[in-house]
C-alpha cells in the first residue's frame, strides 16, 4: 500500500445537509473507508434535528495518530461536502475560511418558512457567486437529480462521496467503497451505489461542474 | 453479525461512543441489559437488542416500560449473581432515583453497572440535566470516559469495579460522546457464565446469602461508604486519570469527559503545549485525592473544564482548601470566575477563548473581514431553518384537529405537553398548541390538577397529550389520579405505534419486545376504559371526524381519552410508500386571492407543500411528499387532489 498522507493533520471535513436526507450515511460511509486505510476518525454528529428538517452537520476529523473534539472549531473547515445549497453558506459562516473548498449539491431542500413564503429563498445564480467567494475552490452539482435517475434520492449522498473522492482531496479510493458497500449490499443496491459513487467522481474529474 | 459482537480481539473498528460502551458491555460478560429508550443513550441497548436476538450468545436485553422498571429489572440479575447494566438518559435517572438509592444502600451481587447519559446543550432534550451529583448524593462511584477507546475499556473496568466493592457503579456519557464515532481497539468477550440463582436463605446481614435490603440502615450506610472508599483507592492509580503537559506547567487545565478533547484542540489552537498542562480525570467521584494533590501542587493556576455545572470545580476547590497549608494559596479559573459559562456545552471555541484570556494571548477565531463577509452573506443566504414534523407526520394532522378544535369550542382551552416528537408541538409546525412542557407523563399530571380548578371559577377545557410510549411509560398514574378525583380533563393519546422519537423501539403497546420476541400486547383504549374514562379512537388523517369527536369530549364532564392512531411517517413499515399521490389543481387554487390566507402553506406548513410565488398557486413537491392525504381535506377551496397511488 502506497504511504498514505493527509493535507492537514487532522483534517477537517464538514459534511452537511437538512435532517431527513441521509448526511450520516455519507460521514459513515467516509469515515469507514478512512478508518479501513489506519487512519484515527473522529465523526461529531448532532442526531436531535436529523429526522425533522433542521440543519445537520457532521464533522469528520481525520489524523494519522489521534482522536479529536468531535467539533471543529470555528473557521477550521478544510473541505465542505454539502447536501444542500443554503446550508453550505450556513456552515461557511461558521467553520469557513479563505482556504476551505466545497462540493455542493444544487437542489434546495425548502426551510418551512420558504414554503410557506414568509421568506425567500436565495436564486441558485445568488448561491453559485456567494459560495465561490467564501471559498477558494467550489464544485456544484445536481446530486439529487442524478440520484433520482439512478433510483433513490438517498442515493445523493453516495454521489457526494464519490465527488469527494475525485477531488484528491483525501486518499478515498474506489476499493475500499466497493469493499464496504459489498458488505452491506448486494445485487441491484450494491450496483446502484457504485453507479452513483462513480458519477460523483466523474463529476468532478471531468470538470463539467 | 455486526463487528459489536464478532470483531476479533485487537481489530481496529470506527464505533460510535454508545457502540463502544455497549462492547464494554460485552466484553464484561455482560447478560442481562434493560433501559428505557432517551437520547443520546438510546443506541447502547438497540445494538446489544440486535445482538441479543442474533442468539450466538446468552443475552438479555429489554426496553423497560419505565428508567425505574429497567433498574429493578436489571439489578435482580445482579441479585442471581449475574453481571449486567441499566441505561438511560439522565432525566430518566430521576425516575429511577428512589430505586437507586435504595440499591446502593442494599449493595449488589453481580457486577452492576448504571450507564447515564447526559444531554449538556440540550441538543435532543428539555433541560441539561446532570449525572455526576447523583454519584455524591448516592454515594457511589462514578466513571466519565473521555474518549471512544475509554468508552469501551472504562465499561469494561466498571463491571470489574462493581464486583470489587458489590455496589452499582456509574458511568456518564454525553451527547457529543455517545452521538460521535472514532477508533476503537476491540478486547476478548468472554465465553458465557454462571447461572442465574438467588441465594437468600443465610443470615440476614450476609452480604452474599442474606436477603438483599437497606435496613438496618446505620450498619448499610456505613457499609457502602466503606465501599467508596475503596473505590477511592482504586483510583489513585487508575490509568483512566491521565495527565499530559510539561512537568510545572504554566497553567494546569482539570477536566473530564468530552471536555478533555475540548481542552486538548484549545491548547492546540493556541500552540502552549509546553505552557499548559491538561490533567484529565476519568474517576470523578469519588476524586483521588493523592493524584490530584500531586497536580495541584506543581501548579499555582488552575483552569477547569466541565460540563454543565461546576462540579469538579466545587470538588477540586474544597480540597485545595482542605490542603490550603501545604499548598498555599491556588489562582481558580472556572465557571464561578466566568471563564466559561454556566449553561449550554462547551466546544473547543468557548475553551480556546477562556484559555487566551487566562494566558493574556489574543484571542483565536475566525478572520474579522472573513466572517464579516460571511455573516452578510449567510443573512440572505441561509434562510432560517425551523425544525418541524416530517412530511405526513400523523403529529400535524393531530395538533391540526386539536388547534382547530379548541378555536371552534372558543372557551380559551389548552393543551399540556409531554415529552416526545410531538413536544415540538410548543413551535408553529405543531401551531404553538402546547402550553406547558416538563416531564415524561407531567401533561397528565398537571391537567389533573388543572382540571379541578372549576370550584375556582376556571372554565377552560383542559386537554393534554402523550404519546404511546410514554403513556406507559408514566402517564397511567396521573390518569388515574385524575379518574379518582373527578377531574375534568382530556387527554389525547397521539399513538403512533412506537418510540418515534429515539428510533420506533418497541413498548408495552406493541405485539414485539426489543429483541424480536413476540410479547404481550397492552391495549391502551382498554386500560383507560378499565381504568373508567370514556374512551374514543380515530384515525388523525381524517381530520374532521377527529375535530368532530374531540369536540364532543371536551364538551363533557369528567376524564376522556382520545386516541389518535396512526403510524408514524417514518415507521419502517411505511417508509418509501405513498398512500395517495398528491396534486394541486391550478386551476381550482386561488392562492393569496382565495380569502383562505393560503392555508396549506402560510399554516399548515407541511414541507411537501410549496408555494410558487410566480404562479401565486401551491404545488406539491413530489420528492418530499409523503402521500398522507391530509392537505386535501384543509383546502377551502378543494384543490387539493389526492388519487390512491399504484
Ligand atoms: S391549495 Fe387551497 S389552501 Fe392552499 S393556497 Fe390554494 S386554495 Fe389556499
Ligand atoms: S399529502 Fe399533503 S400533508 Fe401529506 S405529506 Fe404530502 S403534502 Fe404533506
Amino acid at each position: 500500500m502506497p504511504e498514505l498522507t493527509l493535507k492537514h493533520d487532522p483534517y477537517n471535513l464538514i459534511i452537511t445537509g437538512v435532517g431527513g436526507q441521509g448526511n450520516v450515511m455519507t460521514s459513515r460511509a467516509v469515515g469507514n473507508m478512512l478508518s479501513l486505510l489506519g487512519f484515527h476518525v473522529t465523526i461529531g454528529e448532532t442526531f436531535g434535528a436529523s429526522q425533522r428538517g433542521g440543519s445537520v452537520m457532521s464533522h469528520v476529523r481525520i489524523s494519522k495518530d489521534s482522536s479529536w473534539s468531535p467539533q471543529i472549531p470555528s473557521g477550521h473547515a478544510h473541505m465542505v461536502v454539502s447536501m444542500e445549497p443554503s446550508e453550505t453558506i450556513r456552515v461557511l459562516k461558521d467553520f469557513g475560511n479563505r482556504d476551505v473548498k466545497v462540493i455542493t449539491n444544487t437542489r434546495p431542500f425548502y426551510p418551512v418558512g420558504v414554503i410557506s413564503g414568509q421568506i425567500s429563498y436565495p436564486s441558485d445564480d445568488d448561491i453559485r457567486t456567494w459560495i465561490s467567494e467564501l471559498t477558494s475552490k467550489a464544485w456544484f452539482l445536481n446530486a439529487t437529480e442524478k440520484a433520482v435517475a439512478i433510483g433513490d434520492p438517498i442515493l445523493g449522498n453516495v454521489i457526494m462521496a464519490g465527488a469527494l473522492a475525485g477531488t484528491g482531496e483525501l486518499p478515498l479510493d474506489r476499493e475500499v467503497f466497493h469493499t464496504i458497500m459489498a458488505s452491506r449490499f448486494s445485487g441491484d443496491i450494491l450496483q446502484k451505489n457504485l453507479d452513483a459513487y462513480a458519477f460523483g467522481v466523474e463529476s468532478v474529474l471531468s470538470r463539467k461542474i | 453479525m455486526s463487528p459489536l459482537s464478532s470483531g476479533k480481539k485487537g481489530s481496529r473498528h470506527l464505533f460510535m461512543g454508545n457502540e463502544a460502551i455497549a462492547r464494554g458491555a460485552l466484553e464484561a460478560g455482560v447478560r442481562v441489559v434493560a433501559g428505557y429508550p432517551g437520547t443520546p443513550a438510546s443506541e447502547i441497548i438497540e445494538n446489544l437488542a440486535k445482538i441479543a436476538k442474533e442468539g450466538s450468545r446468552k443475552l438479555y436485553v429489554e426496553w423497560s416500560v419505565n428508567e425505574k422498571v429497567a433498574l429493578e429489572v436489571a439489578s435482580a440479575a445482579s441479585f442471581a449473581g449475574l453481571p449486567t447494566m441499566a441505561v438511560m438518559k439522565q432525566p430518566g435517572l430521576n425516575v429511577a432515583a428512589d430505586y437507586l438509592l435504595h440499591l446502593s444502600g442494599s449493595g449488589v451481587r453481580g457486577p452492576m453497572v448504571l450507564v447515564s447519559a447526559d444531554d449538556p446543550g440540550a441538543l435532543s432534550s428539555v433541560n441539561e440535566g446532570e449525572t455526576r451529583y447523583y454519584a455524591k448524593l448516592m454515594e457511589i462511584p462514578l466513571l466519565e470516559p473521555g474518549d471512544f477507546q475509554e468508552a469501551k475499556d472504562m465499561t469494561t473496568w466498571a463491571f470489574k469495579l462493581s464486583d470489587t466493592i458489590k455496589n452499582v457503579v456509574l458511568l456518564r456519557t454525553v451527547t457529543r460522546l455517545s452521538h460521535a464515532s472514532g477508533t476503537v481497539v476491540l478486547g476478548e468477550i468472554p465465553e458465557n457464565g454462571s447461572n442465574a440463582f438467588f441465594k437468600h436463605d443465610g443470615f440476614i446481614l450476609d452480604p452474599n446469602e442474606g436477603a438483599i435490603l437497606s435496613p438496618p440502615v446505620e450498619y448499610k450506610h456505613t457499609e457502602q461508604q466503606r465501599k467508596l472508599k475503596i473505590a477511592e483507592a482504586l483510583f489513585e492509580d487508575s490509568p483512566f486519570n491521565t495527565y499530559t503537559g510539561p512537568e510545572k506547567p504554566e497553567l494546569l487545565i482539570i477536566t473530564s469527559s468530552i471536555c478533555s478533547l475540548y481542552s486538548k484542540e484549545a491548547v492546540s489552537i493556541l500552540g502552549v503545549r509546553d505552557r499548559v498542562g491538561i490533567l484529565k480525570l476519568g474517576t470523578t467521584w469519588p476524586l483521588p485525592p493523592k493524584r490530584l494533590l500531586k497536580h495541584l501542587s506543581s501548579c499555582d493556576h488552575i483552569f477547569i473544564v466541565e460540563e454543565v455545572l461546576p462540579f469538579l470545580e466545587d470538588e477540586v476547590k474544597i480540597l485545595a482548601a482542605e490542603h490550603g497549608k501545604t499548598l498555599g494559596a491556588k489562582f481558580f479559573y472556572g465557571k464561578k470566575e466566568g471563564y466559561l459559562p454556566m449553561v449550554g456545552e462547551m466546544n473547543p471555541d468557548k475553551v480556546a477563548a477562556a484559555l487566551s484570556r487566562i494566558l493574556a494571548m489574543p484571542q483565536p477565531g475566525m478572520d474579522d473581514v472573513y466572517k464579516k463577509r460571511a455573516t452578510e452573506i449567510s443573512f440572505a443566504g441561509s434562510p432560517h431553518r425551523e425544525a418541524t414534523f416530517c412530511p405526513g407526520c400523523p403529529h400535524r394532522a393531530s395538533f391540526w384537529t386539536l388547534n382547530t378544535a379548541l378555536s371552534m369550542d372558543n372557551r380559551n382551552g389548552f393543551v399540556c405537553g409531554d415529552i416526545g416528537c410531538y413536544s415540538m408541538a410548543v413551535l408553529p409546525a405543531g401551531f404553538s398548541t402546547l402550553k406547558t412542557l416538563h416531564a415524561m407523563g407531567s401533561g397528565t399530571g398537571v391537567a389533573s390538577g388543572f382540571g379541578k380548578l372549576g370550584g375556582f371559577g376556571m372554565s377552560q377545557p383542559v386537554l393534554s397529550v402523550c404519546g404511546d410510549s410514554t403513556f406507559f411509560h408514566s402517564a397511567i398514574p396521573p390518569l388515574v389520579n385524575a379518574i379518582h378525583h373527578h377531574s375534568n380533563m382530556t387527554l389525547v393519546v397521539l399513538d403512533n405505534s412506537g418510540t418515534a422519537m429515539t428510533g420506533f423501539q418497541p413498548h408495552p403497546g406493541l405485539e414485539k419486545d426489543a429483541m424480536g420476541n413476540v410479547a404481550e400486547k397492552i391495549d391502551i383504549p382498554e386500560v383507560c376504559r378499565a381504568l373508567g374514562a370514556e374512551v374514543r379512537v380515530c384515525d388523525p388523517f381524517d381530520v374532521s371526524e377527529s375535530r368532530q369527536v374531540l369536540l364532543d369530549l371536551m364538551d363533557r364532564d369528567g376524564v376522556k381519552v382520545l386516541v389518535l392512531k396512526q403510524s408514524c411517517a417514518l415507521s419502517p413499515e411505511k417508509k418509501s410508500l405513498k398512500k395517495y399521490t398528491m396534486s394541486v389543481d391550478q386551476s381550482l387554487c386561488a392562492g393569496e386571492n382565495c380569502g383562505c390566507n393560503r392555508l396549506c402553506t402560510r399554516i399548515f406548513a407541511c414541507p411537501g407543500l410549496i408555494w410558487d410565488k410566480e404562479n401565486n398557486r401551491s404545488r406539491i413537491d413530489e420528492v418530499v411528499c409523503a402521500g398522507c392525504g391530509v392537505c386535501s381535506s384543509i383546502c377551502p377551496k378543494g384543490a387539493i387532489m389526492k388519487k390512491e397511488a399504484v
